[in-house]
């Protein structure tokens, strides 16, 4: 019994004793739900450690939570899609470089059955109207990620305020709210690339594509180690210029080819 | 086993056991002192004690995370994220536990014992060893519903682990994150690894508890 408390004490602190010595080498990421759950960041990150000898905590959250932390100084580097408050970041003189990667895009999603009548849309905010007026279910993020930003930033310009009983918020990430919109036979505002991973899971047709509104932009965005000078720059820097660079902009032009048949995101780096 | 979950299910039970251990290393001496002192205030810190058996885990991962991110008050110790935290944050969820099980389990004893063995000459510590070896049984107890109560936590070990894969991912948070991802059947195969683990550990202690009871 002895031992084996011993043993159980000794492992870990030996495990923190390492991690703490090569904490120069740790970044930490925070990003959206949809790069994590779309399989993305499983596939780059490894290259990524391998070839610059970082270890990547990847915290997955929403683009708000991600923002916030960058903020704080409590990441090193973002992974985000919401322009207007990744500006605010910036202006603030807590984001130091910020590079365009990629971009995919939002669509609408919904049961076969189709209450609103929506499929063959092209308008997103005719859609949403649509939606509206017909009080049909619809799952929101409710989270202040980007996917949820955007969703507002629509219903905003739309002037609806959304409140009818179908509305509901689920709080979650994009791979969760599908599967509640799928449960609840509901609509949901969601990227492709998310939905496109979730196909096999969920019982729910893309109805609305195309609109301009609908472009969903990925930006990384080191943080100022003069404003807060815990961060990693040199770090968060090199997984920057990690995710412009040539080869990594050719492995995201091909992710999901081969699984979904068409790629899930579109590199944008010059 | 596939090595990911092997990887999940050792550092489940590393950090869950030692936070279970630091936390019989406080809660026994500290439950010990608030069974058997005469101090004031002794009641109300019990009461304490026993109101942080119930500490809800989110509400100590939120305040781990306050405290251990950068922006806080500790986050220059780069702690966040890293199994120390979780560590961390489940020990302020098993301690009072055992502390709390262990004054129970010491007061329940027949407080003539104690004046006994008092009188045969015993030392304080002596006295100390033979009440705790009087309540051995109740006493394993409390260790067991300390591991319990931390190795099926998910809300603090998301919060100040951020289930980071190959680094900070426990059973747990692992189940949470795969039947978000609509993967309900890897979801249950680490829900049974979970219990099966909990089981085996409660199994063996009880077999302990029994052998030692016989004897």
């Amino acid at each position: 019994m002895k031992r084996i408390l011993t043993l159980l004490l000794i492992f870990p602190l030996l495990l923190t004793a390492c991690g703490n010595l090569i904490e120069d080498n740790v970044i930490i990421l925070a990003t959206t739900t949809s790069t994590q759950d779309s399989g993305l960041l499983d596939v780059l990150i490894p290259i990524f450690e391998t070839e610059n000898g970082y270890t990547v905590k990847t915290i997955a959250v929403g683009t708000g939570k991600a923002l916030s932390m960058g903020e704080n100084g409590d990441a090193d580097v973002l992974l985000v899609h919401a322009p207007d408050a990744e500006m605010a970041v910036m202006e603030s003189g807590s984001g130091l470089d910020r590079f365009l990667v990629m971009h995919n895009d939002f669509v609408i999603v919904g049961p076969a059955s189709d209450p609103a009548n929506l499929r063959g849309m092209t308008s997103a905010s005719a859609a949403f109207i649509r939606i509206a007026e017909s009080s049909a279910p619809f799952v929101s993020r409710g989270d202040d990620s980007g996917t949820d930003k955007k969703e507002r930033a629509i219903w905003e310009s739309v002037g609806v305020t959304p409140a009818w009983d179908g509305y509901i918020e689920s709080g979650q990430g994009m791979g969760a709210t599908l599967l509640v919109a799928s449960e609840k036979s509901a609509y949901t505002l969601t990227d492709r690339a998310t939905y496109l991973a979730y196909q096999d899971k969920v019982a729910l047709d893309i109805m609305v594509e195309g609109d301009e509104v609908f472009m969903n932009i990925y930006h990384v965005i080191t943080i100022n180690p003069e404003k807060w000078p815990e961060v990693n720059y040199k770090g968060a820097l090199a997984f920057a210029n990690f995710l412009v660079a040539p080869s990594t902009q050719g492995i995201i032009s091909t992710f999901g080819v081969d699984e979904y048949g068409q790629p899930l995101f579109f590199p944008d780096a010059e | 086993m596939n090595p990911e979950i092997f990887q999940i299910t050792v550092l489940s039970l590393q950090v869950s056991g030692l936070a279970t251990g630091i936390s019989l290393l406080l809660g026994l001496p500290l439950g010990t002192w608030l069974a058997l002192g005469h101090f004031r205030g002794r009641k109300l810190l019990l009461s304490l004690v026993n109101t942080g058996m119930a500490l809800p885990p989110v509400v100590v991962g939120l305040v781990v995370s306050l405290t251990l991110w950068r922006s806080g008050p500790l986050g220059s110790l780069r702690l966040i994220y890293t199994p120390a935290a979780i560590v961390t944050a489940q020990t302020i969820i098993a301690a009072p536990v055992v502390t709390g099980l262990t004054a129970a389990a010491l007061q329940a004893l027949d407080p003539r014992l104690a004046l006994q063995l008092r009188g045969l000459g015993a030392s304080r510590w002596q006295v100390t060893l033979a009440l705790w070896r009087e309540a051995r049984l109740p006493l394993l107890a409390a260790l067991m519903a300390g591991f319990g109560s931390v190795i099926s936590e998910v809300g603090a070990s998301m919060m100040v682990g951020g289930n980071i894969r190959g680094q900070t991912r426990v059973l747990t948070t692992a189940i949470v994150l795969e039947t978000g991802k609509g993967n309900f059947d890897i979801a249950i195969a680490l829900s049974i690894l979970l219990l099966a683990l909990a089981l085996l550990v409660n199994l063996g202690l009880t077999w302990i508890q029994q052998r030692e009871g016989r004897t």
